[in-house]
Formats: structure tokens, sequence, C-alpha cells
């Protein structure tokens, strides 16, 4: 059986993540309520995972560290087909970056039990850093490809993949267990289906704190992060050497009138 | 765990991880190379170089010329491609030997994988796709990155070395000084990695249509798009205009477009002679993304968004009703100037 673990983690709604604005007095962040939900590369490391698991023989568990409303995130994958779902939950988690969250999910990881694969989306969409699943795979010891477009071949635990570079793709062979980070490109994503969301509910989410995992309080959370981030500044972005000059009228006159302002510096 | 002792520490070296294709030494590297010869400076200490790859001779003088007072040289047939576990492993070895102070990354496809695996490795911070590098008073460095509608300082007081990816094309081209030497010193390749994960090979592929870095028209497009039928009105017009089409993270995020066509902070830097941003915001991590365009257009359905701050005109309209009138109006312009060209210069009648 191939055992395999999908990190997810619940971002604010990517459609609304703009009205989240530094609060000029506070300097703190203000995040207007924007709901959560799973970030989008997380859900094409799902649909990878529930694809192989309907090929092969495998488990999926799908993990993720957040607050309370995070355990929505993991029900959804849930409904997508993952078989376990792990909430790594405690106040001591709070204020984590990327390295003290990869520790946290490496021991959560190793505490599940023996993996053969591990899979992350590449990037989240708020922090956007890219590090939190090659640092889970360097934690574990395990070796790690990121940017995966593609399985191009397994051959029992030698598979061949293609990650994404700026301008083409490394062909890489990877012995399992590995983990990969993937990207939109390898699957399309699956919608939520009714029987789905019914069989989710008998599923059972397993929430896990500082001492279930063993680690000590000062290697997670805002404690266990090497950065501290400071200093909050308010850009508004403005552009000094520019003079904006706005184009006014009917749609049809704006239009007109934008023509002519690009033709007349010689853009057109 | 590296621990940073402020106390009479002698500074570690700041170091860069430099990259090179085809033998030459990429540009963002030597762009790296050159303000880390800055911090070094007023750090008071040298500025060193490792750079790994399959046939490097005659390849490192550039750094050198950009500033580097030493290059740690992995030259081995077996460091031709981008190994991940034998790079790694070389670059935590001497990083555990020589204690450099700062460490920088470009964000690069290699650089974003390589970065954090040593990271992890050394148990240190890693800041990702930095805009600007600092040092505060106590010489710690501020690695400036955009977030949230801000700036945000990132620092990694007490662990070594600071480590952070930079993102492309945010530092100028240092003066080349082609006399300069320095100290080389070559790095064994490690004999006992385990080989569980390889490069087999590195296939390039060309994009469609006119790549966003050398274009001199982009439209790039934003989340107020809507959707992909909104999306697809954007597209019309970089056709139209012959430009390449450009995107921000959230329509790539919705899946409109690829993520090689997103702009900014972690993705391309482009110097269009036009630029037109389309539903977009104007958000910090998009327009660092682009340098020196000759005229910026915006056109966003709200009369506030911040990106009007940054244009030269700005039309305030729901850009999936108005785009598609603006590429009737720039045929109409084509036909009436091609018209009028032909009339000039036509047949004259006898």
């Amino acid at each position: 059986m191939l055992r395999i673990a999908v990190c997810v983690k619940a971002v604010p709604d990517p459609k609304e993540a703009t009205r989240i604005k530094i609060d000029p007095v506070t300097r703190t962040l203000l995040r207007r309520d924007v709901p959560l939900v799973t970030n989008h590369l997380d859900r094409n490391a799902v649909e990878a995972a529930v694809q192989l698991k309907e090929e092969l023989d495998a488990h999926v568990a799908v993990i993720s560290m957040g607050p309370p409303p995070a355990e929505t995130i993991v029900r959804e994958c849930l409904a997508l087909g993952a078989d376990e779902g792990i909430l790594l939950c405690d106040q001591a988690f709070g204020g984590a970056d990327a390295f003290a969250t990869a520790y946290s999910l490496a021991k959560g990881i190793e505490k599940m039990g023996g993996f053969d694969l591990v899979l992350c989306g590449m990037a989240s969409s708020d922090s956007g850093t890219e590090w939190v699943g090659p640092k889970i795979g360097a934690l574990l010891g395990i070796p790690v490809v990121t940017a995966v477009r593609e399985i191009v071949e397994r051959d029992g635990r030698s598979w061949k993949v293609k990650a994404s570079l700026e301008n083409g793709y490394r062909l890489v062979r990877v012995r399992l267990p590995a983990l990969l980070t993937v990207t939109r490109e390898l699957n399309t994503p699956r919608a939520l289906s009714f029987s789905g969301i019914v069989s989710a509910r008998k599923k059972e989410i397993t929430e896990w704190g500082i001492n279930d995992l063993g680690v000590q309080e000062e290697a997670v959370g805002l404690r266990g992060s090497p950065t501290i981030t400071a200093n909050l500044t308010i850009m508004n972005g403005k552009d000094s050497k520019r003079a904006v000059e706005m184009i006014t009228g009917t749609r049809e006159e704006a239009a007109e009138r934008l023509v002519e302002k690009l033709a007349a510096a010689g853009m057109l | 765990m590296p621990m940073h002792d402020n106390m009479g520490a002698r500074c570690g070296a700041v170091w860069v991880i430099a990259e090179q294709t085809d033998g030459r030494i990429r540009t963002g590297s030597l762009q790296l190379v050159g303000h880390a010869r800055k911090l070094a400076n007023q750090l008071g200490t040298c500025l060193e170089v490792v750079l790994l790859g399959g046939n490097l001779v005659g390849v490192i003088q550039p750094l050198f010329a950009a500033g580097a007072d030493r290059v740690y040289l992995g030259n081995d047939p077996d460091l031709a491609l981008y190994q991940p576990e034998i790079y790694t492993e070389m670059v935590v070895k001497l990083a555990t030997e020589q204690e450099p102070e700062i460490m920088l990354v470009g964000s690069t496809s290699m650089g974003r994988e390589l970065a954090p695996l040593v990271a992890a490795r050394l148990q240190t911070g890693l800041t990702a796709h930095c805009i600007d590098l600092v040092l505060d008073e106590n010489g710690i460095l501020e690695q400036r990155v955009p977030a949230y509608g801000g700036l945000v300082s990132i620092t990694c007081p007490d662990r070594r070395p600071q480590m952070a990816t930079v993102a492309r094309g945010v530092f100028p081209m240092p003066q080349l000084d082609e006399d300069s030497t320095g100290e080389v010193v070559p790095l064994d390749v490690p004999d006992e990695v385990p080989g569980r994960v390889q490069t087999l090979e590195v296939i390039r592929e060309e994009p469609e249509g006119v790549p966003l870095e050398i274009a001199s028209v982009i439209v790039a497009g934003g989340a107020g798009a809507g959707d992909l039928d909104g999306w697809c009105k954007i597209a019309d017009l970089a056709k139209v205009l012959n430009a390449a089409l450009g995107s921000t993270r959230p329509a790539v995020d919705e899946g409109w477009i690829g993520l090689e066509t997103m702009i900014g902070q972690s993705g391309k830097v482009v110097s269009p002679e036009l630029y037109i941003g389309v539903g977009l915001s104007g958000e910090m991590q998009h327009m660092v993304g682009i340098t020196g365009a000759k005229v910026m257009v915006a056109i966003n359905s709200d009369a506030k968004s911040p990106v009007f701050e940054q244009v030269d005109y700005g039309v305030v309209d729901d850009c999936r009703k108005f785009v598609p009138v603006l590429v009737e109006k720039i045929k109409e312009h084509r036909e009436r100037a091609l018209s009028r060209s032909s009339r000039s210069h036509g047949p004259t009648s006898i």
C-alpha cells in the first residue's frame, strides 16, 4: 500500500485578500473577516493523491496546521476523497514562520507513521514563500522535487517527474519515500460531490497539540521561528514620476480618447 | 544549531550562491554580487561566492569583476546539471565550516528549491523574494518584502547565516572591473551522496507569442477579469496590440493563465514601452516587476484603486465592458491610419 500524506493550508480567499490591509495606526493586519479557503495549489496536491488512490492501493491522509476554523478545509479534503484528516491546532503553533511550520508538520507526519509520498502545493497564495514543502522534506530527511507538473513514469518506487523551470522543465528521477510540491499544470482538481460531502461526515479528523507531538513549546510557533517580521510600513506605491490623467466621458468616448493619447505618444 | 553571538564575535563573510548558464554567469547573480559587495563593505567583511557547475574554466572572472573576494568553485561533470542532493550537501558542509554571516540566493527555479533545503538543514531563517536588503544600525540584515499593501522588514536576529532569496532585477548591474582578481578555492564533490533524486535532463521550451521579457507592449490582467470569459477579453486586447500578455498572482490562482506569465516580486521583471494594467489594483507584489515603462495605463472599476497613483493614464470602468470597446476603437484607428497612408503613398492617377 502506498501511504500518502498531503499538506494543506487554510488561506484567506484570494478573491478577497486585497481587502486585508495594514492598520495605519496599530500597524497590525486588518483581516476584515475574509473567509478561509483551501490554498489553490494544495487542491492540486489533494487531487494528485486521490487519483493515485483510484489507480493503486493507497491511503491518503491530509494534514494541516491552523486555527480551529481550518477544520473546514480538512473536512473539504475528506469530501474530495482523502481517508483521514489531521489538524495541528494549538495556541503554541501561532505566529510560526516557514521553518517552525515545516518543523511542526514534519513532526505530525512522523507521528502519523511511515509515509511513501508527501505532497504539497508549490506555494501558498497568502505568504507565497514556497518554503514549507521543501523544508518538511529536508527535516524528514527524504528527497524533494519542487514544482512538479507531471508524473511521467512510476516504476515501483522509482518515479520520473517533470519539474517546471523558468523556461522549460527538468526531467527528474526520484526514489520514494519522497516529497513533491506540485503546480497547477499537474491536474484539474475535481469539484465537491454530494456523496463526497456525505461520506466526509463519517470520517474522523484528529486534532493534535504540542503535547501530542511531543515537541517543546520553544521549538514551534513564534518562539521556534528564526525570522521576525517587523516594521510593517505602509507604502502608498505612489510613483512620483507619474501624474495620472484620468480619461473620462462615456465608455465610447473614453476608449476613443485613450486611443488618441496612445497614438499621440507613438504607442499604436 | 548555529547561534550568533553578538558580543565580540568576528563577523562571518557575506555569501552569494551564483548560477551560470551555458558557461556564462547569470546577470542576476552579478547584480546580487554587486549589492552583496556593499553589504560586505558596511560589515567590514569578505564577499564570497559559491559556484557549482560542470565546465567552469574561464567562467568565473565576472564574479571578481563584480566585487567577489573569493570564489568557492565546484567544477565537476557531476555538477553540470543542478543536482539537489549534491548541491545541498556541498553548500551545507561549506557553510557549517565557514559560518557565513549572510547567504543570498537568486529567486530562480534552482534558487527557490536549493535555498529552503539548505536553510532547513542549517536550521536558520529564510526570507522569500526580497526586493531590498539593508543593514540596520546593529549590522542585522533587514530583508524587505512587499505584503498587504505595505512593505515588511524581516530579520533573523539569532541564527546564522541570515538567508534570503532575492527577486529578479531589483539591484542594478555593478560596474565591472575587468582587472579584478581574487582567490579561487576548489571544492570536492562528496562521494557519499545517496543518489535518491537525480536531474536527468534539462529541456528548454520556447513560450508562444512575444516573450514578456523583451516585449515592447504588455497587457497585464488581474482579478478584475472576474471569470475566464472576462480574461479572454483582456487576451483579445493583447492580441490586437501584438502585446505580450502578463498576469498577477490572483489571475494565476484562478487558473486563467499559467504561472510563467506572472509579473512581479515572485515572477518576471519587464520593461516595456507601453504597459496596460487591466482589472488589477496595483499591489506592490506586481508593480515591482515593471521597471522603466515609458507609458503606463490602468483600467479599473474602483476610482480609489492605488493603481491610479502609479500610471500615466487611468480609466475608471468595468474592464469586461470597457476592453471590448477599446479593442474596436484600436481597430478603427488602425484602419483609418491605413487608409490615410494608402491615399498618400498610393499610385497617382495620370
